[in-house]
């Protein structure tokens, strides 16, 4: 019986403040992409089409560790068993790789272009069986400088 | 010893040297080094390639930082504390890499790659390879 309210609570505690938090992440989300759509971002490895001479450049990083709240840990194990795609994990993994590049955006607040974006995904903390514990999302790329 | 190797229609010469810098050292950051992630650097010219430079760093939070992730997993969201430590320990990576470049005469590192694996729980490791190259 006591298990079942610990349980309880858990999964009310995760559906709440997971989804106030997902819901507010988006939002912030959603801001600062439009904030930074001015700086042209591309996983080619040459530089776009410009008159000005390069200055420098430099390699810029961006990372986030985000996990999944009880709630979704639960809903994806359900899933599990059922079958098909598990939405929980998927906007999880979506929220840390646009959280990453943002940040990667803002380590570099003077550059014209960010080449050569790359994207890395690993799980550090396994939970128990299959299920991941929480998610690293690193966004590296070639942050380029033009002369003013 | 030095071949004669072929790239971007230039000669230029391959110096194969082996590393003399020891894991574990304590290095400072090195300042005017060129890092990208691309095959050349944008705007400059590489005159000599030293091969491939690493760094590798392993590391943990203390335990307080761990059961505060392990209450924040049942909420959700960005474990801070995991953030902060592999962004140190990137960086340290990279200090270790740029060093182990400057000692083969490196002036800069092209093709940067990243690579994380979990070594245990809470700990994991953080690799950086590329290479090393000098650049006008």
């Amino acid at each position: 019986m006591e298990q079942l309210i610990i349980f309880g609570i858990l999964i009310s505690l995760g559906y709440f403040f997971g989804r106030h938090a997902e819901k507010k992440h988006y939002k912030s989300i959603q801001e600062r992409e439009k904030h930074w759509l001015q700086l042209p971002t591309t996983c080619s490895k040459y530089v776009l089409e410009d008159d000005r001479i390069i200055d420098h450049c430099d390699l810029v990083n961006g990372s986030m560790v985000v996990s999944v709240d009880y709630f979704k840990r639960i809903l994806a194990r359900l899933r599990n068993f059922f079958g098909g795609n598990i939405q929980s994990y998927e906007t999880l993994i979506d929220r840390a790789r646009r959280e990453a590049v943002l940040r990667l955006k803002e380590s570099c607040p003077g550059a014209d272009q960010v080449i050569n974006l790359r994207l890395e995904t690993s799980s550090i903390t396994k939970g128990s069986g299959k299920q991941i514990g929480s998610v690293e999302v690193l966004a590296y790329g070639t942050a380029v400088y033009f002369c003013k | 010893m030095a071949v004669k190797i072929a790239a971007n229609q230039n000669m230029v010469t391959f110096k194969a040297k082996i590393s003399a810098c020891r894991p574990g050292e304590r290095l400072t950051q090195e300042k005017g080094m060129f890092l990208t992630n691309t095959e050349e650097i944008p705007g400059k010219k590489i005159t000599a390639f030293y091969g491939v430079v690493s760094g590798s760093t392993v590391r943990a939070k203390h335990a307080g930082r761990d059961l505060m992730a392990g209450i924040k997993n049942v909420f959700g969201g960005e474990l801070k504390g995991y953030t902060e430590l592999l962004q140190e320990s990137r960086d340290e990576a990279i200090d270790r890499m740029k060093s182990q470049a400057k000692q083969l005469g490196a002036n800069g590192v092209v093709n940067v790659r990243f690579s994380t694996s979990s070594v245990a729980a809470g700990a994991s490791e953080i690799y950086v390879y590329g290479t090393a190259v000098s650049v006008e």
